[in-house]
């Protein structure tokens, strides 16, 4: 018997010390999320407005739309408190560890955006919250590592692997096999065992449930397509679930291509995050789903100019809609990401994470077929983080609606 | 048949573990020949993947070397059929692995041409940590295919109804995790691990504790405890880990493990003959 899967995806495949905090959660999901015990959809809906600054508006983009010929949309979730959707999650599971009476929060990260989140939720609802997060990710977030401690949690760095988030997320498994009885793991997306991925989505979708409703207030209409960036999937499932029964609406969800689509199975490399376009199936952190590996099973490290997309799997749901045909997957290489960063940082002055960038520059791919003429696409993050990374990866490459990057240089 | 029976048919048994192919692939088949001439009844053979969810870094490190060093499905086949020994092995991985090698041989994943090519090299059976009894029916239905067993992993959280899938489902041994956490040596014992064993005390499969164990007089508790074998996976490895720090040779090495399995061994033995109230 297999539970929580989405057609051949999804399941649970954990360490047997971890089942039963699995079956604690699938209980505790049902009762306060699925049916609203004690108030806890009322107290969570309090709060991510309250706290959390919802709802966040759906801005009509006007370059864009005249760039594109379409009415482009923006659901600008880097409005949201912490500046990204991963608060919707954060603190959601962070409520519901408060509710099952557990005593700690652990998480992991990768851009360091849902560190972020966890410890901001933590530091409300008054929970120590321990972040792991790959060393090689520490040096390029800092700024995420440094809102973290402000925020009182614990940020400890792993040196395992290329030290990005899979080998966070390995690390946060091992912590949780020997405190499961009184801590909750916040997973930061829609992946590993169940009910991880149907709980985050659940709490990622009032992304597109406010979207479905505010273009139907401001256009008269539902979109002819919905864009979003997608690395493990929490934004992506987020901006999609809302939409997934209207069929008349094409899913976007774009990927990062990195350098290179290929795999370099000798080095055990994927010079990209694609797993949705390229990858296959497989089991990884707790489910079975679409995997960067190679021929062995054995995981490949991706790769992607944006530490945010940067793993090799993806969340089983987004899996089975892609199979399904209901979800196109589509990628975007590092160069034009950052081409995407630039464009809509001077076209309509929202400075983007750079895992929105790759949604924003397949914009400039797609055929207007694809697009339609009416687009809504999620900005998943703000781009504050990144700018570190943005300055020192487009001095490396030839983009060409850069600013000149010489300024940038002298102390910063 | 497996052959898992007859390393529980002689009183308590020793039951070590060592990555296979760490640090190299020629050292290691010393190793695995030396911890049977320390007395080994039956062997781990962990083959490495890139993901050990279930493992502290003792074992992680080991996994890194093995998987550097070369050892891939294929090759740690070739490494069974290479060893020269005579007491049953059991292979430790991660599902992935069993999963995908199905791919390999078929164009479709499934369990069934890891399983079948493993019972032809000598494999007696399976562990693999992370694959609960709820996801492991194709697996159970290979191994029920070509006589192999499926040994679950117990956990000091396991109760109730779960204790009764695993029930259904193992075969072999039970894998009695002896405390929370990840794998990894330590000075002590924990109390869990009688709790445990009398949770499990009708189950008509041989009870092997794991997860700690690092000496002789651990052993010996264990067994005292109510245990019909040891298993001891971190300390063994910490000896090879040594003797890749001290750039020893592998004789060197194989010595000491054969060693450190005399005295687990003779320790597990001990433990037969507590009575008292140490005896449960």
């Amino acid at each position: 018997m297999s539970t929580g899967t989405f057609g051949r995806y999804g399941g649970q495949y954990v360490p047997e010390a971890l089942m039963p905090a699995l079956e604690e959660l699938e209980d505790a999901y049902e009762r306060y999320v699925l049916e609203n015990e004690d108030g806890f959809l009322d107290d969570f809906e309090e709060r991510i407005r309250d706290f959390g600054g919802r709802p966040t508006p759906l801005q009509h983009a006007e370059q864009l739309s005249a760039r594109y010929g379409a009415d482009v949309y923006l659901k600008r979730e880097d409005l949201l408190h912490g500046g990204a959707h991963k608060l919707n999650n954060a603190l959601g599971q962070v409520l519901l560890a408060k509710y099952m009476g557990k005593e700690r929060i652990i998480a992991e990260t990768g851009a360091g955006q849902h560190g972020t989140a966890t410890a901001m939720a933590a530091a409300h609802l008054d929970m120590p919250c321990e972040v792991y997060m790959g060393r090689r990710d520490t040096n390029r977030q800092r700024p995420n590592v440094f809102r973290m401690r402000l925020n009182g949690a614990t940020v400890t760095p792993v040196d395992t692997g290329r030290g990005t988030l899979k080998e966070a997320i390995s690390e946060t498994m091992r912590d949780w096999a020997t405190t499961v009885e009184t801590t909750h793991y916040v997973i930061g997306s829609v992946v590993g065992p169940h009910p991880f991925p149907a709980m985050v989505r659940d709490f990622q979708s009032v992304i597109s449930r406010e979207a479905r409703a505010q273009i139907q207030e401001q256009a008269g209409r539902l979109p002819a397509s919905v864009v979003a960036c997608a690395g493990g999937g929490s934004n992506t499932m987020g901006a999609f679930a809302e939409f997934v029964d209207d069929e008349e609406v094409a899913l976007f969800a774009v990927e990062a291509g990195g350098s290179s689509l290929q795999v370099d199975e000798a080095a055990g490399v994927a010079p990209n995050s694609a797993s949705l376009s390229t990858g296959s199936e497989g089991v990884l952190h707790g489910a079975r789903t679409k995997l960067l590996q190679d021929g062995d099973g054995q995981i490949v490290e991706s790769h992607s100019v944006s530490s945010g997309l940067d793993y090799s799997g993806v969340g089983p749901e987004l899996a089975y809609l892609v199979d399904e045909g209901r979800v196109t997957p589509v990628n975007v290489d590092d160069d034009d990401a950052l081409a995407g960063f630039h464009r809509l940082s001077q076209e309509e002055g929202v400075i983007p994470a750079l895992e929105t960038a790759h949604a924003v520059a397949w914009l400039e791919d797609a055929t207007p077929e694809q697009l339609g003429d009416c687009v809504v696409l999620t900005v998943s993050g703000r781009g504050d983080k990144d700018l570190e990374s943005v300055i020192e990866e487009t001095a490396k490459r030839d983009v060409p609606n850069a600013p000149e990057m010489d300024v940038f240089g002298g102390g910063l | 048949m497996s052959r898992i029976p007859e390393a529980f048919a002689d009183g308590p048994a020793f039951v070590p573990y060592l990555a296979a192919g760490d640090p190299s692939y020629e050292a290691s088949v010393e190793y695995v020949e030396a911890l049977e001439r320390g007395g080994a009844d039956l062997v781990e053979l962990g083959l490495p993947f890139s993901e050990p969810i279930a493992e502290g870094p003792t074992i992680q490190e080991a996994v890194v070397r093995a998987l550097e060093g070369g050892m891939t499905p294929t090759r740690f086949f070739e490494f069974v059929e290479d060893l020269d020994v005579s007491v049953p092995l059991v292979c430790m991985t991660y599902y992935n692995l069993i999963y995908q090698f199905g791919r390999r041989e078929t164009g479709e994943p499934g369990p069934e041409p890891f399983v079948r090519r493993a019972a032809e090299v000598g494999i007696d059976g399976f562990v693999v940590p992370d694959l609960p009894a709820e996801e492991a029916g194709p697996l159970r239905a290979a191994c029920d295919e070509h006589d192999c067993d499926l040994v679950f992993i117990v956990a000091p959280t396991t109760r109730g109804e779960r204790l009764e899938r695993i029930m259904e489902q193992v075969s072999g041994y039970v894998y009695v995790q002896a405390r929370l956490g990840v794998t990894g040596a330590r000075a002590d014992v924990s109390d869990q691990t009688a709790e445990s064993l009398s949770r499990l005390s009708r189950w008509d499969v041989p009870k092997a504790v794991g997860f700690g164990i690092s000496s002789g007089e651990n052993a010996r508790d264990v067994v005292a405890a109510g245990a019909d074998g040891v298993i001891v996976g971190s300390a063994l490895v910490d000896i090879v880990a040594e003797g890749v720090e001290e750039d020893a040779d592998a004789t060197t090495v194989a010595e000491r493990l054969e060693a450190t399995a005399r005295e687990l061994k003779e320790g597990a033995l001990a433990g037969e003959n507590v009575t008292g109230p140490e005896r449960t």
